[in-house]
């Protein structure tokens, strides 16, 4: 399986998303926001960090960058695109998922492992996990997912929403709201549900060593299911 | 504007200084010159008062790659690998602007590690402020900690330790200190020793503004009532330039073709310039009207005193101008040949085709100032007798709780959870244990740091302070399984021209030496900050130390958090049942005097040592130092961590219960083994005449205390968890 990270101006997961995708069997390369072409891809994941330093609104300058062109086109054909954190902001920027990603509700920065139930499990990126609750690790300052109602609805119809925010049984209640998100939304897909954008970062949780490992199962699965 | 003796004094130059300025030159400075001098000759840049008795600090050992003197030192973990790593402060522009002054101050440590070839991997910081019941403590800790974490956060280096701490003796001088950590290939380390004449030398990195102008003077001088009118001098951070300065100078690097590379932090481009010609022993000619400006009209004196972030400063090979030219021009960055290196050994500027500048840079550096201050010899007070009625209402654990809700020791969730911590996927100790641990990336190796700090010691006695403060970072390191390497210092004090100020700087710094010689933990980078004080009103004491060491393989890693219920909980080390200068004794007591805690150098290395020993027997399941608030605050906190409780029982000792649980006798570990792995870790601890007592057996989830008293652990985390979040959100 063929992968494929973006790297732009101030990217900072981009190493350790290339270090996760290895690690579970992608081919991955390193690809650079100026270039114009994507390299034949199964998966192009937009990583976290601080593109063009946050400036403007986060993700909105990338998501005008050369390389996003390619990458619009390559979702709209169908291809697995995922954006996690600072490349969740720029997916909500490009509109290739619906929604925008405001300030933390209590205007801090949080890094800490959460718990998320998986909401929809009829799309490549979580079918065949076992799991109903996955922990997770998040570290934003915008990551208060906030929609309109009739964009909502929408949302809903089409079972759009990837994850939700919870506790470690699987409950979706305020008090495990990290960041005032509505509906305790962590991550939605597109309509066709080839792309999903979700705040928290998989890629941290990969060993053991590390915050935890549900990364290991997300990655393990995905690349299954891309097969 | 006229240079004479006053223009001299306003620029912070004593009336002598200016004399031997104009002596060295042999004429009257112009204006911009008189500038260079006054950034190079503050004490910030200098070291004027400090550097006679810096040099008593041992600096040398096995591991040293590098030590004062460059960027930043550096040591050797084996395979070819090194750590570069320093702290440095910069708490006179946070008390000003807390979240700018925080955030440069980041920018600044990571581009002193980055400068020298490492990649930053880990950021650490030792903040302190006022009492939680001055009015300006809440808003100058919120803006720290956003600062601190804006700056880092956006670099995607992970914060893994810190230090907070509250007294009011900050209330109007707030420290932050800030370190960093940096991986770098031995054979690829780079210095800041300009070589060979005609060398180009090159600017990079952002623009230059009329930002931070006489930064470094404003943080040599204490505060006065018109502080509001220093924030012009604050610099502005922008963590997205570093990090593309980062990547730019990470790639340039990768090749051959620098000679010598500095940063600009503090003095800007004269010092960087200065340093560099002056290690090389050379001249430096520049062209001010090729440096990048952000502004229109700036002056030379405001180009070569701006103290705007995000710029180096280097040294090229000839006819590798283009070829760097294209890895910035890629990043975005400003980069313009400014100059060249000359045999001139001056320093020599020119702007609009005139000559402004032209010092011999000898009479910057080597001809700077050195003064051998007055200081006063602290006495070592007398011990307090503590009246056994005064403990007798006392219960344990209405005691306990009040410790762990001290927002000296209470949990600090609050701070790190708005630090990006697990950034660059290495993370295996977060925030919260004893210190910050980070795998060497695709190895087995990890690195351990720790940042500590004992003001409270150190105003007591500074000598004892001193040392106390690099054993507990010692402490630490041997606390996870690291084997200490190193230290860096970050020495905040007082004036040094109060006497008292600086008899506390000398015999501190006396104490650091003598600990971290016996403990052959050397000091390989560090900073001053002196004039840490409001009108007459100084800090105490407050030297940091930023300890580093090894865990050869990362699987051997200890935590503090209980394992198992029915393990075994014994304290390594002798309680003597010292109370003066404890948390107990200040707060509980509300008796502030006395000497603080002996230092035994032979027993912290020897105890020290020997847990190294049982670690690497794989005997120890869980490890923590005893510091503030003695043995039973030290293993609540492991019940905390682990949610586990635990049966303690008081071993037999002269001394009373009180004395037994919250003195702070140094040297001392609580350690966690197998009930079957007694026999061993008994013999190894004998073997090695180490003293340990048997403390208990660990339980489900409460904390029992000679069979009779009785608390739930959810009941101490709450009192450790709960101070610090309500104040914030009050």
């Amino acid at each position: 399986m063929k992968s494929s990270v973006i790297t732009f101006p101030g990217s900072n997961c981009d190493r350790d998303m290339d270090v996760a995708l290895k690690k579970f069997g992608f081919k991955n390369k390193m690809v650079w926001h100026a270039d114009a072409e994507l390299p034949k891809s199964d998966l192009v994941v937009l990583p976290g960090g601080f593109s063009y330093g946050d400036y403007l609104r986060c993700g909105s300058m990338a998501s005008k960058s050369k390389i996003m062109q390619s990458v619009i086109n390559f979702a709209n054909s169908g291809g697995m695109v995922m954006g996690i954190c600072n490349g969740f902001q720029i997916l909500v920027e490009t509109g290739l998922v619906p929604g925008v990603l405001l300030r933390n509700k209590y205007l801090e920065f949080i890094c800490k492992n959460v718990f998320v139930k998986i909401n929809d499990k009829k799309n490549k990126y979580f079918k065949n996990v076992d799991n109903e609750v996955l922990e997770f690790h998040i570290a934003h300052n915008e990551g208060n997912y906030f929609c309109t109602n009739d964009q909502l609805k929408k949302i809903e119809d089409n079972n759009q929403i990837a994850i939700n925010y919870c506790d470690e049984n699987g409950k979706i209640e305020d008090q495990y709201n990290p960041n005032g998100s509505l509906k305790n939304i962590a991550g939605i897909f597109n309509k066709e549900k080839n792309v999903l954008g979700m705040m928290p970062h998989p890629e941290r949780m990969i060993d053991t060593s590390l915050s935890g490992e549900d990364g290991s199962l997300f990655f393990k699965n995905l690349i299954n299911n891309l097969k | 504007m006229i240079v004479n003796e006053q223009a001299a004094v306003d620029h912070g130059l004593k009336k002598d200084e200016y004399a031997k300025i104009c002596e060295l030159l042999k004429r009257t400075p112009n204006i911009t010159e008189l500038g260079i001098f006054s950034a190079m000759w503050n004490e910030h840049c200098s070291y004027k008062s400090s550097r006679l008795h810096l040099k008593k600090l041992p600096t040398k050992g096995k591991k040293v790659i590098q030590g004062p003197g460059e960027n930043a030192g550096v040591i050797d973990i084996e395979d070819n690998d090194a750590i570069v790593f320093k702290i440095e402060s910069h708490n006179h522009p946070s008390f000003i602007e807390p979240y700018q002054g925080a955030a440069t101050g980041v920018g600044g440590i990571m581009r002193d590690v980055f400068t020298m070839g490492a990649r930053p991997i880990a950021n650490l910081n030792s903040i302190h402020f006022g009492s939680p019941q001055n009015k300006k403590t809440k808003n100058l800790l919120r803006g720290v900690v956003h600062g601190i974490g804006g700056y880092g956060n956006c670099m995607g280096v992970p914060t893994i330790a810190g230090q907070t701490s509250f007294d009011s003796s900050y209330n109007g001088n707030i420290l932050v200190n800030a370190m960093t950590l940096g991986l770098v290939k031995k054979d690829k380390i780079f210095y800041s020793k300009a070589a060979g004449l005609n060398k180009p030398v090159i600017y990079v990195g952002s623009k230059t503004g009329r930002d931070g102008i006489h930064g470094a003077s404003m943080a040599s001088a204490s505060f006065d009532e018109k502080i509001e009118e220093k924030k012009p001098t604050v610099q502005v951070g922008d963590p997205f330039t570093e990090k593309l300065l980062l990547e730019a100078c990470l790639e340039l690097m990768a090749g051959d073709s620098i000679i010598a590379i500095q940063d600009m932090g503090a003095a800007g481009l004269t010092s960087s310039s200065i340093e560099m010609a002056s290690k090389g022993n050379l001249g430096i000619e520049i062209n001010l009207n090729k440096v990048p400006c952000r502004e229109t009209k700036m002056t030379p004196y405001e180009i070569m005193l701006s103290e705007s972030q995000e710029r180096m400063l280097i040294v090229l090979e000839n006819g590798k101008e283009e070829q760097a030219k294209k890895i910035f021009d890629k990043w975005n960055l400003d980069f313009a040949v400014i100059g060249k290196t000359t045999k001139s050994k001056k320093i020599e500027l020119y702007f609009n085709e005139e000559k402004v500048a032209d010092i011999p840079v000898n009479t910057l550096v080597e001809n700077s100032p050195m003064y051998d201050r007055k200081w006063k010899k602290a006495k070592l007070p007398k011990k307090n007798k503590i009246k056994k009625e005064d403990l007798k209402h006392l219960k344990i654990i209405d005691v306990l709780k009040k410790i762990l809700a001290n927002p000296n020791v209470c949990s600090k969730e609050w701070i790190w959870q708005q630090y990006d911590h697990t950034v660059m996927g290495d993370t295996i100790q977060k925030p919260g244990g004893d210190s910050g641990v980070v795998r060497v990336h695709g190895t087995d190796k990890a690195v351990a740091a720790s940042v500590d700090s004992s003001a409270i010691y150190c105003w007591a006695h500074p000598l004892t302070g001193g040392k106390q403060v690099v054993c507990e970072s010692f402490r630490n390191l041997i606390s996870v399984g690291a084997k200490p390497i190193a230290i860096t210092n970050c020495l905040n004090f007082g004036s040094p021209e109060n006497e008292e100020n600086m008899g506390e700087f000398v015999e501190c710094v006396q104490g650091i030496s003598e600990a971290s010689e016996y403990l052959k933990f050397p000091v390989v980078s560090g900073n001053v900050s002196f004039y840490n004080q409001t009108k007459e009103e100084g800090i105490k004491p407050t030297p940091a130390i930023g300890g580093v060491g090894l865990i050869k393989n990362y699987q051997n890693m200890i935590t503090m958090d209980f394992k198992e219920v029915n393990n075994l909980v014994l304290v390594i080390g002798k309680t003597e049942g010292h109370i003066d200068q404890s948390l107990f004794a200040r707060n509980i007591l509300d008796e502030k005097n006395g000497p603080p805690p002996e230092v035994n150098l032979f027993n912290e290395k020897n105890n020290g040592e020997t847990l190294l020993k049982l670690i690497d027997n794989n005997l120890i399941k869980s490890a923590h130092d005893v510091s503030l608030g003695g043995i039973i605050t030290a293993v609540s906190k492991m019940c905390i961590k682990g949610k586990k409780g635990i049966n303690i029982k008081k071993p037999k000792y002269l001394i009373n219960e009180i004395e037994y649980f919250f003195a702070e006798d140094q040297g001392r570990y609580i350690i966690e083994i197998n009930k079957k792995d007694f026999k061993k870790v008994a013999d190894i601890l004998h073997k090695n005449a180490v003293h340990f007592d048997e403390l208990g057996t660990i339980n489900e989830n409460e904390l029992y205390i000679n069979d009779k008293t009785k608390v739930t652990i959810d009941e101490l985390s709450t009192s450790n968890k709960s101070w610090l979040t309500n104040y914030m959100s009050k």
